[in-house]
């Protein structure tokens, strides 16, 4: 069992590992919150090149770009971070014909990557919802004892959490110490 | 723990994910300045406290953030049908109505 502490600036890197269950933090990313009427979708899409899927839940990439829809009208995109100015601009010049709201959450939350084959059992310790519900390559906005995250699946056994930076230290204490018990079970 | 459908999601989650949000279809003047005292106290703080199918908001807070409508049996608390915001209340049959 490996078992580092989250550090005061969020460097990122290995955080919790044992039989069960692996915990990294994840390099920043560009993050935007993207909402509008259907209408203006299209356009969107094409100006940033990455599709603007249909459907709550389900993802989309292209390039380094990725979008998930998380409600009836909202998007959350992830891109690298040098990329942040240009899709900001590329919105902006957009928007009489598409009009919409971005705002840019980069530095809101951080990101835990979670896998191994208890993968699974360790999200489940604080999460309510039955993650069978939500398929490989798909993501939710959802609750993570009690804070409001947005979860990625990307592999049977792989997830990524965004987690807002000021919970971050106790969801990262909360993740060790489910590591640490679920490979007592094994 | 209670499950909710979610009419946007279109998915049965866990209550953790959902915010309860008062009676539905309580509808604010067009005109409030139209509304005697005993109207707008009406509006802002009679409701109907019924024991058996109630109307109520909810808002999927940890998911789409939707407010939508539910109805359910004060005295079961079953959940009877959810919908979206903006639609009418449904109108259901006698076995439901007595969940
Ligand atoms: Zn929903």
């Amino acid at each position: 069992m490996t078992e580092l502490a989250l550090s005061p600036d969020f460097a990122p890197g290995l955080l919790a590992e044992s039989a069960a269950a692996r915990v990294t933090l994840i390099a920043p990313v560009a993050r935007f919150s993207l909402r509008c009427k259907p209408a203006s979708r299209a356009t969107l899409a094409r100006v940033l090149d990455l599709p603007l899927p249909e459907t709550i839940g389900h993802r989309a990439h292209a390039r380094s770009r990725e979008a998930l829809r998380l409600g009836p009208d909202e998007w959350v995109l992830t891109a690298l971070e040098g990329d942040a100015a240009g899709i900001a601009a590329d919105c902006a010049a957009a928007y009489d014909a598409a009009p919409h709201s971005l705002v840019e959450l980069s530095d809101r939350e951080v990101t835990f990557a979670i896998d191994g084959p208890g993968a699974c059992d360790l999200l489940s310790l604080s999460l309510p919802r039955d993650l069978d519900g939500i398929g490989v390559g798909q993501g939710r906005r959802t609750v993570f004892d009690g804070q409001g995250v947005v979860l990625w699946r990307d592999e049977a056994h792989s997830f990524r959490m965004d987690v807002w930076r000021s919970f971050a230290p106790h969801v990262a204490s909360l993740l060790a110490t489910g590591c640490r018990e679920l490979a007592l079970e094994m | 723990m209670l499950l909710i459908h979610c009419p946007y999601c279109d998915e049965t989650l866990p209550e953790l994910e959902f915010a309860y949000a008062g009676q539905a279809h309580v509808v604010r003047a067009a005109d409030p300045s139209s509304q005697t005292d005993e109207e707008w106290r009406d509006f802002l703080f009679i409701r109907d406290n019924v024991k058996g199918v109630h109307a109520e908001r909810w808002q999927h807070v940890h998911g789409c953030g939707r407010f939508f409508n539910a109805l359910r049996h004060t005295v079961s608390d079953k959940f009877l049908t959810t919908y979206k915001a903006g639609e009418p209340r449904p109108v259901l049959d006698d076995t439901e109505r007595s969940a």
